[in-house]
Protein backbone atom coordinates (compact mmCIF):
# COMPACT_ATOMS: atom_id res chain seq x y z
CA UNK A 1 0.00 0.00 0.00
CA UNK A 2 1.14 3.57 -0.53
CA UNK A 3 1.96 5.78 2.01
CA UNK A 4 -1.00 8.13 0.54
CA UNK A 5 -3.44 5.09 0.30
CA UNK A 6 -2.46 4.10 4.09
CA UNK A 7 -3.02 7.83 5.30
CA UNK A 8 -6.26 8.32 3.29
CA UNK A 9 -7.19 4.75 5.29
CA UNK A 10 -6.14 6.07 8.18
CA UNK A 11 -7.80 9.17 8.28
CA UNK A 12 -11.23 7.25 7.25
CA UNK A 13 -11.33 4.95 9.76
CA UNK A 14 -9.65 7.06 12.75
CA UNK A 15 -9.97 10.84 12.68
CA UNK A 16 -12.30 11.08 14.25
CA UNK A 17 -10.52 9.54 17.45
CA UNK A 18 -7.30 11.03 16.59
CA UNK A 19 -8.96 14.44 17.04
CA UNK A 20 -10.79 13.64 19.85
CA UNK A 21 -7.36 12.73 21.56
CA UNK A 22 -5.55 15.71 20.20
CA UNK A 23 -8.36 17.89 21.64
CA UNK A 24 -8.20 16.97 25.21
CA UNK A 25 -4.40 17.10 24.82
CA UNK A 26 -4.15 20.46 23.38
CA UNK A 27 -7.33 21.95 24.52
CA UNK A 28 -8.27 23.94 21.91
CA UNK A 29 -10.50 22.57 19.07
CA UNK A 30 -8.88 24.77 16.26
CA UNK A 31 -5.22 24.12 17.20
CA UNK A 32 -5.92 20.76 17.66
CA UNK A 33 -7.31 20.25 14.26
CA UNK A 34 -4.26 22.14 12.30
CA UNK A 35 -1.84 20.18 14.47
CA UNK A 36 -3.79 16.97 12.79
CA UNK A 37 -3.40 18.52 9.44
CA UNK A 38 -0.17 18.84 9.63
CA UNK A 39 0.96 16.26 11.01
CA UNK A 40 -1.23 13.92 8.00
CA UNK A 41 1.29 16.51 5.49
CA UNK A 42 4.73 15.06 7.20
CA UNK A 43 3.64 11.95 7.30
CA UNK A 44 3.04 11.58 3.22
CA UNK A 45 6.70 12.78 3.29
CA UNK A 46 8.43 10.91 6.02
CA UNK A 47 6.72 7.61 5.47
CA UNK A 48 7.53 7.69 1.72
CA UNK A 49 11.37 8.19 2.99
CA UNK A 50 11.25 6.11 6.01
CA UNK A 51 8.88 3.08 5.35
CA UNK A 52 5.34 2.84 7.06
CA UNK A 53 5.67 2.99 10.54
CA UNK A 54 3.74 -0.40 12.55
CA UNK A 55 1.10 1.83 14.25
CA UNK A 56 0.49 4.31 11.89
CA UNK A 57 -2.42 5.90 13.82
CA UNK A 58 0.07 6.13 17.17
CA UNK A 59 2.76 8.08 14.65
CA UNK A 60 -0.20 10.63 13.63
CA UNK A 61 -0.93 11.36 17.33
CA UNK A 62 2.47 11.85 18.39
CA UNK A 63 3.34 13.88 15.46
CA UNK A 64 0.26 16.01 15.48
CA UNK A 65 1.06 16.96 19.41
CA UNK A 66 4.45 17.60 18.28
CA UNK A 67 3.01 19.97 15.98
CA UNK A 68 1.06 21.34 18.27
CA UNK A 69 3.66 22.42 20.73
CA UNK A 70 5.54 24.14 17.29
CA UNK A 71 1.82 25.93 17.09
CA UNK A 72 1.75 27.42 20.68
CA UNK A 73 5.10 28.16 20.60
CA UNK A 74 5.22 30.34 17.05
CA UNK A 75 1.69 31.69 19.29
CA UNK A 76 3.31 35.39 19.77
CA UNK A 77 1.52 35.34 23.33
CA UNK A 78 3.82 32.56 24.17
CA UNK A 79 3.90 32.98 27.84
CA UNK A 80 0.02 32.51 28.08
CA UNK A 81 0.56 28.54 26.49
CA UNK A 82 3.52 27.69 29.08
CA UNK A 83 1.61 25.53 30.76
CA UNK A 84 -0.33 23.90 27.49
CA UNK A 85 3.55 23.54 26.16
CA UNK A 86 4.75 21.91 29.48
CA UNK A 87 2.00 19.26 29.33
CA UNK A 88 2.29 18.49 25.67
CA UNK A 89 5.78 17.97 26.22
CA UNK A 90 5.59 15.69 28.92
CA UNK A 91 2.77 13.76 27.26
CA UNK A 92 4.97 13.67 23.75
CA UNK A 93 8.31 12.12 25.56
CA UNK A 94 6.20 9.93 27.93
CA UNK A 95 5.86 8.15 24.40
CA UNK A 96 2.25 6.50 24.60
CA UNK A 97 2.03 2.85 23.40
CA UNK A 98 1.65 3.84 20.20
CA UNK A 99 -0.80 0.74 19.28
CA UNK A 100 -3.51 2.31 21.83
CA UNK A 101 -4.68 5.73 21.11
CA UNK A 102 -7.37 6.32 23.76
CA UNK A 103 -10.69 7.13 22.75
CA UNK A 104 -11.93 9.89 23.72
CA UNK A 105 -14.91 10.82 20.78
CA UNK A 106 -17.52 10.64 23.75
CA UNK A 107 -16.36 13.71 25.43
CA UNK A 108 -16.02 15.22 21.90
CA UNK A 109 -19.29 14.72 21.02
CA UNK A 110 -20.57 16.05 24.01
CA UNK A 111 -18.97 19.12 23.04
CA UNK A 112 -20.00 18.76 19.25
CA UNK A 113 -23.83 18.76 20.59
CA UNK A 114 -23.40 21.12 23.56
CA UNK A 115 -26.88 23.32 23.87
CA UNK A 116 -24.88 26.27 23.55
CA UNK A 117 -24.71 26.11 19.92
CA UNK A 118 -27.00 25.87 17.51
CA UNK A 119 -28.64 23.10 16.18
CA UNK A 120 -27.70 23.34 12.68
CA UNK A 121 -23.67 23.70 14.05
CA UNK A 122 -24.04 20.75 16.33
CA UNK A 123 -25.16 18.53 13.25
CA UNK A 124 -22.19 20.27 11.32
CA UNK A 125 -19.53 19.78 13.70
CA UNK A 126 -20.71 16.43 14.80
CA UNK A 127 -20.35 14.92 10.94
CA UNK A 128 -17.52 17.08 10.32
CA UNK A 129 -15.55 16.23 13.71
CA UNK A 130 -16.89 12.43 14.50
CA UNK A 131 -17.91 11.17 10.54
CA UNK A 132 -14.61 12.85 9.28
CA UNK A 133 -17.31 14.17 6.23
CA UNK A 134 -15.17 17.12 4.66
CA UNK A 135 -16.36 21.10 5.25
CA UNK A 136 -17.08 20.40 1.13
CA UNK A 137 -19.15 17.43 2.21
CA UNK A 138 -20.95 19.04 4.88
CA UNK A 139 -21.77 22.31 2.86
CA UNK A 140 -23.71 19.75 0.31
CA UNK A 141 -25.71 18.17 3.10
CA UNK A 142 -27.14 21.47 3.64
CA UNK A 143 -26.99 22.90 0.60
CA UNK A 144 -25.13 25.48 1.64
CA UNK A 145 -21.63 27.11 0.17
CA UNK A 146 -18.39 25.93 0.88
CA UNK A 147 -17.28 29.01 2.45
CA UNK A 148 -20.44 29.73 4.33
CA UNK A 149 -20.18 26.41 6.02
CA UNK A 150 -16.48 26.69 6.68
CA UNK A 151 -17.24 30.29 8.84
CA UNK A 152 -20.19 28.76 10.91
CA UNK A 153 -17.51 25.72 11.89
CA UNK A 154 -14.53 27.96 12.48
CA UNK A 155 -17.28 30.20 14.54
CA UNK A 156 -18.43 27.17 16.20
CA UNK A 157 -15.15 25.82 17.60
CA UNK A 158 -13.27 29.38 18.36
CA UNK A 159 -17.34 30.08 20.65
CA UNK A 160 -16.16 26.63 22.20
CA UNK A 161 -12.95 28.24 23.10
CA UNK A 162 -13.90 31.44 24.22
CA UNK A 163 -16.78 30.55 25.78
CA UNK A 164 -14.87 27.27 27.14
CA UNK A 165 -17.85 25.08 26.60
CA UNK A 166 -16.42 22.25 28.25
CA UNK A 167 -14.83 19.37 26.87
CA UNK A 168 -16.37 16.55 29.34
CA UNK A 169 -19.01 13.95 30.30
CA UNK A 170 -21.48 15.99 31.79
CA UNK A 171 -22.21 15.03 35.58
CA UNK A 172 -24.98 12.76 36.53
CA UNK A 173 -27.43 15.87 37.08
CA UNK A 174 -26.67 16.96 33.49
CA UNK A 175 -26.67 13.44 31.63
CA UNK A 176 -30.27 13.25 30.48
CA UNK A 177 -30.82 16.34 29.03
CA UNK A 178 -27.08 16.49 27.36
CA UNK A 179 -27.48 12.98 25.86
CA UNK A 180 -31.03 13.73 24.59
CA UNK A 181 -29.46 16.98 22.85
CA UNK A 182 -26.30 14.46 21.49
CA UNK A 183 -29.14 11.74 20.67
CA UNK A 184 -31.29 14.41 18.72
CA UNK A 185 -28.61 15.79 16.71
CA UNK A 186 -28.26 11.42 16.03
CA UNK A 187 -31.74 11.62 14.99
CA UNK A 188 -31.57 14.28 12.51
CA UNK A 189 -28.40 13.06 10.48
CA UNK A 190 -30.69 10.10 10.09
CA UNK A 191 -33.89 11.75 9.02
CA UNK A 192 -31.68 14.31 7.00
CA UNK A 193 -30.23 11.21 5.39
CA UNK A 194 -33.69 9.52 5.09
CA UNK A 195 -35.11 12.34 3.04
CA UNK A 196 -32.58 12.98 0.67
CA UNK A 197 -31.31 9.61 -0.02
CA UNK A 198 -27.33 9.10 -0.72
CA UNK A 199 -27.74 11.75 -3.00
CA UNK A 200 -24.91 13.85 -1.88
CA UNK A 201 -22.68 11.37 -1.95
CA UNK A 202 -22.88 11.18 1.60
CA UNK A 203 -24.99 8.02 2.83
CA UNK A 204 -26.27 9.93 6.42
CA UNK A 205 -28.43 7.33 7.36
CA UNK A 206 -25.09 5.03 7.63
CA UNK A 207 -23.32 8.29 9.37
CA UNK A 208 -26.34 8.37 12.27
CA UNK A 209 -25.88 4.80 12.46
CA UNK A 210 -22.32 4.61 12.79
CA UNK A 211 -23.08 7.75 15.51
CA UNK A 212 -25.28 5.46 17.49
CA UNK A 213 -23.19 2.43 17.59
CA UNK A 214 -20.22 4.47 18.35
CA UNK A 215 -22.17 6.06 21.28
CA UNK A 216 -23.81 2.54 22.76
CA UNK A 217 -19.99 1.36 22.72
CA UNK A 218 -18.46 4.83 24.37
CA UNK A 219 -21.63 4.59 26.89
CA UNK A 220 -23.43 1.17 27.52
CA UNK A 221 -26.07 0.71 29.84
CA UNK A 222 -27.77 4.05 28.89
CA UNK A 223 -30.91 2.98 27.89
CA UNK A 224 -31.73 6.36 25.92
CA UNK A 225 -28.58 5.22 23.57
CA UNK A 226 -29.80 1.76 23.21
CA UNK A 227 -33.19 3.19 22.27
CA UNK A 228 -32.72 5.72 19.71
CA UNK A 229 -30.15 2.81 17.89
CA UNK A 230 -32.92 0.25 17.90
CA UNK A 231 -35.33 3.24 16.81
CA UNK A 232 -32.86 3.64 13.94
CA UNK A 233 -31.96 0.06 13.17
CA UNK A 234 -35.88 -0.72 12.89
CA UNK A 235 -36.64 2.37 10.55
CA UNK A 236 -33.64 1.85 8.25
CA UNK A 237 -34.25 -2.33 7.82
CA UNK A 238 -37.40 -1.04 5.87
CA UNK A 239 -35.36 1.22 3.56
CA UNK A 240 -35.86 -0.88 0.39
CA UNK A 241 -39.24 -1.09 0.76
CA UNK A 242 -40.68 2.44 1.50
CA UNK A 243 -40.67 3.61 -2.23
CA UNK A 244 -41.76 2.20 -5.47
CA UNK A 245 -41.11 3.25 -8.95
CA UNK A 246 -40.42 6.85 -7.24
CA UNK A 247 -43.40 6.77 -5.14
CA UNK A 248 -43.52 6.32 -0.94
CA UNK A 249 -45.04 3.16 -0.40
CA UNK A 250 -47.43 3.22 3.07
CA UNK A 251 -45.71 1.16 5.76
CA UNK A 252 -49.29 -0.92 5.54
CA UNK A 253 -48.38 -1.82 1.59
CA UNK A 254 -44.85 -2.54 2.10
CA UNK A 255 -43.28 -5.67 0.29
CA UNK A 256 -42.39 -7.36 3.91
CA UNK A 257 -39.67 -9.44 1.80
CA UNK A 258 -38.37 -6.83 1.04
CA UNK A 259 -37.34 -5.51 4.81
CA UNK A 260 -33.71 -6.04 6.31
CA UNK A 261 -34.58 -9.45 8.77
CA UNK A 262 -31.21 -8.99 10.90
CA UNK A 263 -31.18 -5.48 10.80
CA UNK A 264 -34.57 -5.46 12.19
CA UNK A 265 -34.15 -8.05 14.82
CA UNK A 266 -31.19 -6.60 15.99
CA UNK A 267 -33.04 -3.56 16.44
CA UNK A 268 -35.74 -5.25 18.54
CA UNK A 269 -33.30 -6.76 20.54
CA UNK A 270 -31.61 -3.91 21.77
CA UNK A 271 -34.95 -2.07 22.18
CA UNK A 272 -35.35 -5.32 24.82
CA UNK A 273 -32.24 -4.37 26.31
CA UNK A 274 -33.38 -0.95 26.97
CA UNK A 275 -36.72 -1.36 28.17
CA UNK A 276 -35.49 -4.08 30.26
CA UNK A 277 -33.86 -1.19 32.08
CA UNK A 278 -37.15 0.26 33.82
CA UNK A 279 -35.87 3.79 33.13
CA UNK A 280 -38.09 4.56 29.55
CA UNK A 281 -37.62 8.25 28.00
CA UNK A 282 -38.73 9.64 24.47
CA UNK A 283 -36.04 7.45 21.91
CA UNK A 284 -37.21 4.11 23.78
CA UNK A 285 -40.77 4.97 23.14
CA UNK A 286 -40.14 5.78 19.42
CA UNK A 287 -38.43 2.57 19.17
CA UNK A 288 -41.16 1.00 20.57
CA UNK A 289 -44.06 3.03 18.73
CA UNK A 290 -41.89 1.76 15.52
CA UNK A 291 -41.47 -1.77 16.27
CA UNK A 292 -45.25 -1.84 16.89
CA UNK A 293 -45.66 -0.32 13.27
CA UNK A 294 -43.83 -3.60 11.97
CA UNK A 295 -46.72 -5.71 13.47
CA UNK A 296 -49.64 -7.39 11.19
CA UNK A 297 -51.90 -6.58 12.16
CA UNK A 298 -50.15 -3.09 14.27
CA UNK A 299 -51.92 -2.69 17.62
CA UNK A 300 -52.98 0.76 16.98
CA UNK A 301 -54.45 1.22 20.88
CA UNK A 302 -50.97 0.23 22.44
CA UNK A 303 -48.94 3.27 19.73
CA UNK A 304 -51.77 5.37 20.84
CA UNK A 305 -50.76 4.92 24.81
CA UNK A 306 -47.11 5.53 23.18
CA UNK A 307 -47.93 8.54 21.55
CA UNK A 308 -49.95 9.98 24.97
CA UNK A 309 -46.47 9.16 26.98
CA UNK A 310 -44.29 10.37 24.43
CA UNK A 311 -46.44 13.50 24.23
CA UNK A 312 -44.96 13.88 28.43
CA UNK A 313 -42.05 14.01 26.95
CA UNK A 314 -42.07 16.06 23.90
CA UNK A 315 -44.55 18.70 23.91
CA UNK A 316 -44.76 19.38 20.21
CA UNK A 317 -46.96 19.74 17.59
CA UNK A 318 -46.08 16.54 15.59
CA UNK A 319 -46.52 14.25 18.23
CA UNK A 320 -49.89 14.98 19.12
CA UNK A 321 -50.65 14.49 15.27
CA UNK A 322 -49.30 11.07 15.56
CA UNK A 323 -51.31 10.66 18.65
CA UNK A 324 -54.08 11.61 16.35
CA UNK A 325 -53.43 9.35 13.86
CA UNK A 326 -52.70 6.33 16.34
CA UNK A 327 -56.29 7.54 17.84
CA UNK A 328 -58.59 7.20 14.20
CA UNK A 329 -56.38 3.87 13.69
CA UNK A 330 -57.74 2.37 16.66
CA UNK A 331 -61.33 3.38 16.15
CA UNK A 332 -61.84 6.72 18.02
CA UNK A 333 -62.63 8.91 14.91
CA UNK A 334 -64.00 11.88 16.70
CA UNK A 335 -60.65 11.92 19.28
CA UNK A 336 -58.65 12.25 16.35
CA UNK A 337 -60.85 14.53 14.66
CA UNK A 338 -61.03 16.91 17.71
CA UNK A 339 -57.14 16.85 18.26
CA UNK A 340 -56.38 17.83 14.33
CA UNK A 341 -58.69 20.57 14.65
CA UNK A 342 -56.63 22.10 17.50
CA UNK A 343 -53.15 21.59 15.41
CA UNK A 344 -54.53 23.89 12.56
CA UNK A 345 -52.77 26.47 13.01
CA UNK A 346 -49.50 25.21 14.50
CA UNK A 347 -49.43 22.43 11.29
CA UNK A 348 -50.39 24.75 8.49
CA UNK A 349 -47.11 24.18 6.36
CA UNK A 350 -46.75 20.36 7.47
CA UNK A 351 -47.37 18.45 4.53
CA UNK A 352 -48.48 14.97 6.93
CA UNK A 353 -50.98 17.30 8.78
CA UNK A 354 -52.78 17.25 5.84
CA UNK A 355 -52.73 14.17 4.51
CA UNK A 356 -53.80 13.12 8.27
CA UNK A 357 -56.81 15.61 7.27
CA UNK A 358 -57.51 14.26 4.10
CA UNK A 359 -57.44 10.55 5.14
CA UNK A 360 -60.08 11.58 8.44
CA UNK A 361 -62.21 13.64 6.82
CA UNK A 362 -62.71 11.36 4.10
CA UNK A 363 -63.86 8.55 6.77
CA UNK A 364 -65.62 10.70 8.50
CA UNK A 365 -67.63 11.57 4.84
CA UNK A 366 -66.81 15.43 4.33
CA UNK A 367 -65.59 14.72 1.07
CA UNK A 368 -65.29 18.40 0.17
CA UNK A 369 -62.96 19.62 3.00
CA UNK A 370 -61.19 15.47 2.19
CA UNK A 371 -60.63 16.96 -1.20
CA UNK A 372 -59.33 20.38 -0.15
CA UNK A 373 -56.47 19.08 2.52
CA UNK A 374 -55.61 16.39 -0.43
CA UNK A 375 -54.58 19.28 -2.16
CA UNK A 376 -52.26 20.98 0.09
CA UNK A 377 -50.87 17.92 1.18
CA UNK A 378 -49.64 17.85 -2.60
CA UNK A 379 -48.68 21.02 -2.76
CA UNK A 380 -46.19 20.71 0.01
CA UNK A 381 -45.08 17.30 -0.31
CA UNK A 382 -41.67 15.98 -2.13
CA UNK A 383 -42.30 14.53 -5.58
CA UNK A 384 -42.34 10.64 -3.70
CA UNK A 385 -45.06 11.69 -1.48
CA UNK A 386 -46.85 13.99 -3.98
CA UNK A 387 -47.23 10.97 -6.50
CA UNK A 388 -48.80 8.70 -3.70
CA UNK A 389 -50.88 11.58 -2.43
CA UNK A 390 -52.19 12.38 -5.89
CA UNK A 391 -53.01 8.90 -6.35
CA UNK A 392 -55.05 9.05 -3.32
CA UNK A 393 -56.26 12.21 -4.14
CA UNK A 394 -57.45 10.45 -7.39
CA UNK A 395 -59.00 7.41 -5.91
CA UNK A 396 -61.65 9.75 -3.41
CA UNK A 397 -62.67 11.81 -6.85
CA UNK A 398 -63.61 8.91 -8.04
CA UNK A 399 -65.22 7.44 -4.89
CA UNK A 400 -67.04 11.33 -4.43
CA UNK A 401 -68.44 11.12 -8.05
CA UNK A 402 -69.90 7.74 -7.45
CA UNK A 403 -71.49 9.01 -4.47
CA UNK A 404 -72.58 12.24 -6.17
CA UNK A 405 -74.13 10.01 -8.76
CA UNK A 406 -76.27 7.94 -6.22
CA UNK A 407 -78.95 9.89 -4.67
CA UNK A 408 -78.45 9.78 -0.79
CA UNK A 409 -80.89 10.61 1.73
CA UNK A 410 -77.99 10.88 4.23
CA UNK A 411 -75.43 12.27 2.28
CA UNK A 412 -72.71 9.98 4.11
CA UNK A 413 -70.14 8.45 2.58
CA UNK A 414 -68.21 4.91 3.30
CA UNK A 415 -66.38 4.18 0.59
CA UNK A 416 -62.77 4.20 2.39
CA UNK A 417 -64.21 2.58 5.63
CA UNK A 418 -62.47 -0.66 5.01
CA UNK A 419 -59.12 0.72 4.10
CA UNK A 420 -56.77 1.06 6.61
CA UNK A 421 -54.82 4.13 6.70
CA UNK A 422 -52.32 4.80 4.40
CA UNK A 423 -50.43 7.36 6.68
CA UNK A 424 -48.93 5.25 9.18
CA UNK A 425 -44.88 6.38 8.61
CA UNK A 426 -44.98 9.59 10.06
CA UNK A 427 -42.12 10.84 11.81
CA UNK B 1 -12.83 32.35 33.54
CA UNK B 2 -14.99 35.34 34.24
CA UNK B 3 -18.46 35.71 32.91
CA UNK B 4 -21.16 38.37 32.60
CA UNK B 5 -24.24 37.53 33.55
CA UNK B 6 -26.62 40.20 31.93
CA UNK B 7 -30.62 39.93 32.91
CA UNK B 8 -33.21 41.60 30.60
CA UNK B 9 -36.94 41.56 31.37
CA UNK B 10 -39.92 42.93 30.38
CA UNK B 11 -41.11 45.46 33.45
CA UNK B 12 -44.65 44.50 33.20
CA UNK B 13 -43.35 40.91 33.25
CA UNK B 14 -41.37 41.19 36.91
CA UNK B 15 -43.75 40.83 39.84
CA UNK B 16 -44.54 44.70 41.30
CA UNK B 17 -43.11 45.92 44.11
CA UNK B 18 -45.15 45.84 47.16
CA UNK B 19 -46.27 42.33 46.29
CA UNK B 20 -45.54 38.64 48.54
CA UNK B 21 -44.18 37.85 44.76
CA UNK B 22 -42.05 40.74 44.59
CA UNK B 23 -40.87 39.91 48.58
CA UNK B 24 -39.58 36.18 46.91
CA UNK B 25 -37.97 37.21 44.11
CA UNK B 26 -35.72 39.30 46.61
CA UNK B 27 -34.99 36.90 49.05
CA UNK B 28 -33.72 34.34 46.08
CA UNK B 29 -31.39 37.22 44.83
CA UNK B 30 -30.67 37.82 48.26
CA UNK B 31 -29.64 34.28 48.54
CA UNK B 32 -27.99 33.26 45.07
CA UNK B 33 -24.34 33.81 45.93
CA UNK B 34 -24.15 31.67 48.81
CA UNK B 35 -26.87 29.20 47.19
CA UNK B 36 -24.61 28.79 44.29
CA UNK B 37 -21.08 29.30 46.06
CA UNK B 38 -19.83 25.27 45.03
CA UNK B 39 -21.11 25.76 41.71
CA UNK B 40 -19.47 29.44 40.72
CA UNK B 41 -17.33 32.59 42.76
CA UNK B 42 -19.92 35.54 42.60
CA UNK B 43 -17.52 38.66 41.98
CA UNK B 44 -19.89 41.77 41.39
CA UNK B 45 -23.69 42.25 40.15
CA UNK B 46 -26.14 45.04 40.79
CA UNK B 47 -29.58 45.97 39.63
CA UNK B 48 -30.33 49.09 37.33
CA UNK B 49 -32.81 52.00 37.70
CA UNK B 50 -35.47 51.76 35.80
CA UNK B 51 -35.10 52.02 31.86
CA UNK B 52 -36.77 55.94 31.87
CA UNK B 53 -33.41 56.89 34.02
CA UNK B 54 -31.05 56.02 31.58
CA UNK B 55 -28.92 58.14 29.43
CA UNK B 56 -26.94 57.34 25.84
CA UNK B 57 -24.10 59.42 25.11
CA UNK B 58 -21.98 59.11 22.13
CA UNK B 59 -19.00 61.31 20.87
CA UNK B 60 -18.68 62.30 17.20
CA UNK B 61 -16.12 64.49 15.46
CA UNK B 62 -15.02 65.74 19.67
CA UNK B 63 -18.93 67.16 20.38
CA UNK B 64 -20.67 65.33 22.84
CA UNK B 65 -24.37 63.86 21.85
CA UNK B 66 -26.41 63.09 24.60
CA UNK B 67 -30.01 60.79 24.22
CA UNK B 68 -32.69 60.71 26.41
CA UNK B 69 -33.33 56.55 26.70
CA UNK B 70 -31.04 53.55 26.29
CA UNK B 71 -29.35 52.45 23.60
CA UNK B 72 -31.66 50.46 22.10
CA UNK B 73 -35.83 50.44 22.45
CA UNK B 74 -36.56 46.94 23.07
CA UNK B 75 -39.34 45.80 24.82
CA UNK B 76 -37.37 43.81 27.26
CA UNK B 77 -35.00 45.82 28.78
CA UNK B 78 -31.54 45.50 30.93
CA UNK B 79 -31.79 45.44 33.92
CA UNK B 80 -29.01 44.23 36.01
CA UNK B 81 -25.84 42.28 35.80
CA UNK B 82 -23.42 39.44 37.27
CA UNK B 83 -20.16 39.03 37.13
CA UNK B 84 -19.09 35.35 38.41
CA UNK B 85 -16.11 33.52 38.33
CA UNK B 86 -16.83 29.59 37.18
CA UNK B 87 -14.27 26.94 35.60
CA UNK B 88 -16.51 26.57 32.27
CA UNK B 89 -19.73 27.67 30.47
CA UNK B 90 -21.65 24.54 31.97
CA UNK B 91 -21.34 25.71 35.64
CA UNK B 92 -21.77 29.94 34.61
CA UNK B 93 -25.16 28.23 32.95
CA UNK B 94 -25.98 26.77 35.64
CA UNK B 95 -25.84 30.27 37.97
CA UNK B 96 -27.42 31.82 35.43
CA UNK B 97 -30.57 28.99 35.60
CA UNK B 98 -31.10 29.78 39.03
CA UNK B 99 -31.36 34.00 38.64
CA UNK B 100 -34.95 34.82 38.89
CA UNK B 101 -34.98 36.66 35.76
CA UNK B 102 -33.97 33.35 33.77
CA UNK B 103 -38.23 32.98 34.42
CA UNK B 104 -39.67 35.80 33.51
CA UNK B 105 -37.31 37.36 31.48
CA UNK B 106 -33.69 36.46 29.72
CA UNK B 107 -29.94 35.76 31.05
CA UNK B 108 -27.29 36.59 28.38
CA UNK B 109 -23.74 34.64 29.74
CA UNK B 110 -20.65 35.82 28.06
CA UNK B 111 -17.13 35.21 28.23
CA UNK B 112 -14.91 38.05 29.44
CA UNK B 113 -12.03 39.16 27.54
CA UNK B 114 -8.90 37.74 28.73
CA UNK B 115 -5.49 39.78 27.89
Amino acid sequence: MTPQALLSRVLSEDRGRLLAALISRVGDFQRAEDALQEAAASALVHWGRAGVPASPTGWLLRAALRKAIDGYRRDTTLARHRDAIAVLAEEEAAEPDPQTVPDDRLRLIFTCCHPALEEKTRIALTLRSLCGLTTPQVAAVFLDVEATMGQRLSRAKAKIAAARIPYAIPGPEDLPERLNSVLTVVYLIFTAGYAQGPATGTDLCDEAIFLARLLQSLAPDQPEVEGALALLLITHARRAARMRQGETVALSDQDRALWDRALLNEGLAILDTATARRRPGPFQIKAAIAALQCQTPADWPQIAALYLGLYRHETTPVVRLNLAVALAEAGSLPDALAILAALEASLTDYQPYHAACAEYFARAGDLTKAHAAYDRAVALATPADAAFLSRRRAHLAKKKAEHDARPSPTGRYEGTRARSSSLREFK
Amino acid sequence: MKYMLTLYAAPEAEPAYGTPEFDAMMGEYFGLEEKMKDTATFLAGEGLQPVQTATTLRKRDGRVETMDGPFAETREHLGGFYLIEAPDLDAALRFAAEIPAARYGSVEVRPVMEY
